[in-house]
């Protein structure tokens, strides 16, 4: 049988704005993987023991509170310290440009913006999903 | 020992989940470390969840661990969510109710699709509880997908089978008396600050005095108001309750042989079902045989006759 992807949708910190999110859950949904969503105000350690409990390949990070320089990088510093650098992260919401180097230096694979083609988003799980 | 399943039994959450995952994908992986755990369980009290979507069934699961934790328990949860029978996709929304949890190491959750089963579970449930056992939960508790009438697998694995209803459901309960309103160890009415409640709890009332067909014990009928945690400790007592009536009882070992008896069937189904339908010398034959069957060169027996043949040799 083929392997299934499991990706978990999470939102860390304190905005409610969770219909992106949303949407991509079910995306990737209908794109034949399990998807785990969490809800709304997420710590990263609650998002990194989720992904520990849930055997994740990857998670999706989406914030539009502006604190995802802080609250990203949490999670990848996390996962690293339970030696998880194998779970593709990637990251969505309010993202200034500017940022993107530095979230990509810090483990966060792709950042996806307002505006992406959900098609973008599947095909990119796909290409690097490391499990 | 195989390696994962002493790390398993020493209960690292992040061996438990991978076994989980590899007994899900059907591993031969899986095999060795399930084989060592097999001795290591049987301790856990395994609570069966089931009712209509919407019923309430994962805020009564957050309820219930809550009080557990009180009491010193460790809890596994296994969240069973529909997988789509286009995508082969599913959401699986049933943590969002149970985020008190995520940092508390004596809970275990985990979220599961159905992957095809019918019976209200996932093909992997059985595997996925001896490894929480294993690992050292004293309370398994298993969330059914949102059922409608005929989904009772949830009974085969559990020892105490909970069935949520919510005020409401009024006459639909006359009609779905065969099927999931047989299975219940426990009744609970949750949401039962909603208008209706008295109505839904006479009618099942009525029906356990009716169906009730064991002397020993009669069915208890308990109302819950989840979000406002009333009504929980109550039904914890009832699930000891019938807990201890099934060890005093015997019935106990009935329900463990049943289990396993469909634990094992399920096994023997599944390494059939994958080596007729993954090996690959019998791929390109049933494609064949079903364009024979469509074209009506063949009925549907003969091409069955024709694999199993093969194996039934």
């Amino acid at each position: 049988m083929k392997r299934k992807i499991r990706v978990l949708i999470a939102k860390p910190g304190l905005d409610g704005h969770d219909r992106g999110a949303k949407i991509v859950a079910r995306a990737l949904r209908d794109a034949g993987m399990e998807v785990v969503y969490t809800g709304l105000h997420q710590t990263a350690e609650m998002i990194v023991k989720t992904a520990v409990q849930e055997d994740v390949d990857v998670i999706g990070l989406s914030l539009l509170s502006g604190a995802h320089m802080t609250l990203f990088m949490d999670v990848t510093r996390l996962l690293k310290g339970k030696d998880m650098e194998d779970v593709l992260v990637v990251g969505g919401g309010v993202i200034p440009e500017e940022d993107i180097p530095a979230l990509k230096k810090a483990g966060i694979a792709g950042v996806f913006g307002p505006g992406t083609r959900i098609e973008d988003i599947v095909e990119f799980i796909r290409k690097n999903v490391k499990r | 020992m195989n390696d994962i399943a002493s790390r398993v039994l020493k209960g690292d959450p992040q061996s438990v989940a991978r076994l989980i995952t590899l007994a899900e994908n059907n591993s031969p992986e899986a095999i060795g470390a399930m084989k060592d755990i097999h001795l290591h369980t049987g301790d856990a009290h395994v609570i069966g969840i089931t009712g209509v979507m919407g019923s309430g069934k994962s805020t009564l699961i957050c309820e219930l661990t809550r009080e557990y934790r009180k009491q010193g328990l460790e809890v596994g949860i296994i969240a069973i969510d529909p997988t789509s029978p286009f995508s082969g996709g599913a959401l699986l929304g049933d943590r969002i109710r149970m985020m008190e949890f995520a940092t508390d190491n004596g809970v275990f959750i985990r979220s599961m699709g159905t992957r095809g089963m019918l019976g209200g579970l996932t093909t992997a449930v059985y595997d996925v509880v001896e490894i929480l056992d294993a690992a050292g939960m004293d309370i398994v508790m298993v969330e059914t997908v949102g059922v409608g009438q005929a989904e009772v697998d949830v009974i085969k694995i559990a020892d105490t089978t909970i069935v949520v209803l919510v005020p409401g459901l009024g006459d639909s309960i006359q009609m779905i008396k065969a099927g999931v309103m047989e299975i219940a160890d426990i009744y609970v009415v949750n949401k039962a600050d909603r208008s209706g409640v008295e109505q839904t709890l006479a009618e099942v009332e009525s029906l356990v005095d009716i169906a009730c067909t064991n002397r020993d014990r009669k069915t208890p009928v308990l109302t819950t108001i989840s979000k406002e945690s009333k009504g929980v400790v109550e039904l914890i007592d009832e699930i000891d309750k019938h807990k201890k009536y099934l060890k005093k009882s015997k019935m106990f070992e009935v329900q463990r042989r049943k289990r396993y008896e469909a634990e094992l069937v399920e096994i023997i189904r599944k390494r059939l079902m994958n080596f007729i339908f993954d090996e690959s010398k019998f791929k390109g034959k049933i494609e064949s045989l079903i364009d024979q069957i469509s074209n009506k060169e063949l009925d549907p027996y003969t091409a069955a006759d024709e694999i199993l043949g093969k194996i039934l040799r």
